[in-house]
């Protein structure tokens, strides 16, 4: 406790002069999200969201708060600066999770109930394909280079990888059972596809025109905690690629992968159910939401510590930070 | 037509693409005897004509959109028959190649039917929950995705340990069918520490269930018939076909819960369970069939779904090769039980959590925390590797 005291207010002494960023998290059992600041982690605010907010992204420009309203159907979009809803997004029924095109356009959509992704244009508000994919679509990552857009679906367990130019599935991988995120490494090269009830992390290389291929799956050990809890959602790996975090959902941690031998180095204990994770735009922090201790977890990426939890809204679930 | 296209396109890519090397073809049936049956006690649970067989066409649509990527094609029969005709309508299964059959019928019916097929054949029992087919009764060609009576008792019982209710009143049938339920729950009790204080066996004269004003009979009846019980801390109901136990909460002469064939019940899946992306489940079921899930339709679910997953990994469609992989410690799917569920490979019994339903809502999920075992904590539910007699798995 002293240390965390300690390392809480050297953080807030060292913390650089530069402009705080906001984090938004969305609150799934409260219809909320909150804002807090990165730099006192404090909260700032919790407006209403919608019924079931879920999946969470904001645009490039830092101004357009993206939110998976999973009961209303739809994606509301909010002003990062006023809170106010400014308009919807048709996504299809039960959107949970969506992927932002780098450019801020499109938006690639998972509809679980449909199995299907939408693609819909953020300007002009119109569904541009429906990519018909395995049962139960979740996961979406995308391609530092915009070349694929990746779907998990979790009753069929593949990762599906969908060509932006025409809207065609290109490649399918098969990967462990309920297949829950998908996170490229900055550089592309890599994919980490998340299975939660598998237990596994797929590490799949990707080769130079974008063809993917699985070469190893990370596995979790915990003593004392039971291997049926150990189940990989959320997950980020740092831009220089050395990094990866996957949260652990019920085990309540945070895995540290080394990403250049896939070995697991450390678990980071957090609030319960971790799971999902952002960095801040500096990769100085690491936001855990925690969906049953309705809190968020702050580790520093350097120490591999965390050093403060947050209270938020009911059961936490995505988490953004604005960028600088 | 815009879907159309894009999904006859990708279908194009996909067999065009590496990944899709191996084509499988797998055909399975539904074989369900229908029983003679009194009506239900309660107008919600009047029985559909499609039970099992939605739950299979679900499974079905789910392993075809799954095997599109793959180049796998699915399709399923629906056979039901009376029990007189039983054995001649399986006979005509057998004849017409059919070597994947879901099975909902009674343990005897089952027992014969699987000798029928012989070992080239893979039964998946979805109805039959009686505890000696998973051990002296057990056969090499069946695979249970129904939870057996042990299970379903060692839950429940788990549930009154950690509830730190040990005192047990057990009130059972008179038929056969309630005896056996009771006899499970007399293992459950020794197994985790409880103890029956009292038995007491409620006799099943027959009469209809739903007479005009029945309630007024049944107020008067069932205090006098629970009256001076030892004390006990929950009654215990074993009754297979609803002749009593639906009565005795709010009747009982002592205020207690009641937990097991009424109360709190042990159930594979009810339609109102929504953790673990159950929710998903519950929607795509119930756009295809425009109903609620029924216990019957998730089993028969899980039996295709287990040979989907089998094809899927082995890109196989023989019996054998599938048979292996399911009891392999490769083998697992994600079932919307929040682990995954996997095979005993001493009798054959998938291995799952039983919800426990108070006909609302899932009030808990067995096995509870601290029930600890040296392989999963799900083989404290049921007959473990020693307590089975099971010999027809050849184990490695």
């Amino acid at each position: 406790m002293k240390y965390l005291l300690l390392a809480t207010c050297l953080t807030a002494f060292l913390a650089t002069p530069a402009a705080a960023n906001k984090v938004f998290v969305s609150n799934e059992k409260g219809n909320t999200v909150t804002v807090l600041d990165s730099d006192t982690w404090e909260v700032l605010t919790e407006f209403p969201a919608g019924n079931r907010p879920r999946g969470i992204t904001v645009s490039p420009d830092g101004k357009l708060l993206y939110v998976c309203a999973s009961d209303d159907d739809t994606v509301r979009v909010f002003d990062t600066e006023t809170y106010q809803e400014l308009y919807t997004l048709p996504s299809g029924p039960d959107p949970e999770l969506f992927i932002l095109h780098p450019s801020g356009n499109p938006l690639y959509i998972a509809n679980e109930d449909d199995n299907l992704v939408t693609v819909v244009d953020t300007a002009s508000h119109t569904v541009l394909a429906e990519v018909p994919v395995g049962v139960e679509p979740e996961g979406m990552g995308i391609s530092p280079n915009a070349q694929f857009v990746v779907n998990t679906s979790e009753t069929t367990n593949m990762a599906h990888f969908i060509d932006t130019s025409d809207y065609q599935i290109k490649h399918n991988i098969l990967v462990d059972q309920r297949p829950r995120y998908a996170q490229y490494s900055d550089d592309g090269s890599t994919l980490y596809v998340t299975s939660e009830i598998g237990g596994t992390v797929s590490v799949i290389d990707i080769a130079e025109d974008g063809t993917p291929n699985l070469s190893h799956k990370i596995t979790f050990e915990v003593p004392g905690v039971l291997p049926e809890w150990l189940q990989p959602v959320g997950a980020k790996i740092t831009a220089d690629a050395k990094t990866l975090f996957v949260a652990l959902g019920p085990a309540n941690r945070v895995a540290v992968i080394d990403a250049e031998t896939n070995e697991v180095e450390d678990y980071i204990i957090t609030g319960q159910r971790v799971w999902q994770l952002a960095f801040t735009p500096d990769q100085k922090y690491l936001i855990t939401t925690n969906g049953n201790s309705n809190d968020v977890t702050i580790i520093d990426v350097d120490s591999k510590k965390a050093i403060k939890s947050v209270q938020v809204g009911q059961q936490p679930w995505g988490v953004v930070v604005t960028p600088d | 037509m815009h879907r159309i296209v894009i999904l006859l396109t990708a279908c194009l890519l996909v067999l065009c693409s590496s990944f899709a090397a191996r084509a499988a073809d797998i055909r399975s049936a539904i074989f369900r005897i229908d029983y003679p049956e009194v009506a239900p006690i309660s107008r919600f649970e009047a029985k559909p004509d499609d039970l099992g067989f939605a739950g299979a066409s679900l499974a079905n649509e789910d392993n075809l959109t799954t095997g599109q990527f793959l180049g796998h094609t699915y399709e399923v029969d629906n056979i039901t028959a009376p029990p007189d005709q039983a054995d001649t309508a399986f006979q005509a299964l057998l004849d017409a190649g059919h070597t994947i059959i879901v099975v909902l019928a009674n343990a005897n019916d089952l027992l014969r039917l699987a000798d029928m097929a012989g070992p080239d054949v893979l039964i998946l029992n979805a109805m039959a929950q009686d505890t000696p087919l998973r051990s002296d009764m057990c056969r090499g060609n069946i695979l249970h995705v129904v939870p057996s009576h042990a299970m379903q008792a060692d839950a429940i019982a788990q549930f009154t340990i950690w509830k730190k209710w040990p005192r047990w009143f057990l009130i059972h049938g008179s038929n056969p069918e309630d005896q056996v339920m009771a006899d499970a729950y007399r293992r459950a009790a020794i197994k985790f520490g409880a103890k029956i204080v009292e038995e007491r066996e409620f006799e099943d004269t027959g009469g209809s269930r739903r007479t005009d004003t029945g309630h007024v009979l049944v107020q008067r009846q069932i205090p006098v018939f629970t009256q001076n019980a030892a004390k006990h801390d929950v009654v215990i109901a074993a009754d297979a076909s609803d002749v009593f136990a639906p009565y005795l909460p709010f009747h009982l002469w002592t205020p207690r819960p009641v937990l097991g064939a009424a109360g709190l019940r042990p159930i594979s899946l009810h339609p109102a369970h929504e953790a673990w992306g159950a929710t998903q489940f519950q929607r795509r079921f119930e756009a295809l069939t425009g109903r609620y899930v029924r216990a019957e339709d998730y089993q028969a679910w899980l039996g295709l779904r287990v040979v989907g997953e089998a094809v899927t990994r082995t890109g196989s469609s023989d019996v054998n090769t599938l048979r292996d992989y399911i009891l392999s410690d490769a083998f697992e799917l994600a079932a919307f039980m929040g682990q995954k569920v996997t095979f005993r490979d001493w009798n054959g019994q998938l291995r799952t959590p039983v919800l426990l339903y108070d006909g609302r809502i899932t009030v808990s999920v067995s096995p509870q925390d601290g029930f600890l075992h040296q392989r999963s904590p799900l083989d404290t539910l049921g007959l473990d590797a020693p307590e089975s007699d099971c010999t027809a798995f050849t184990r490695p």
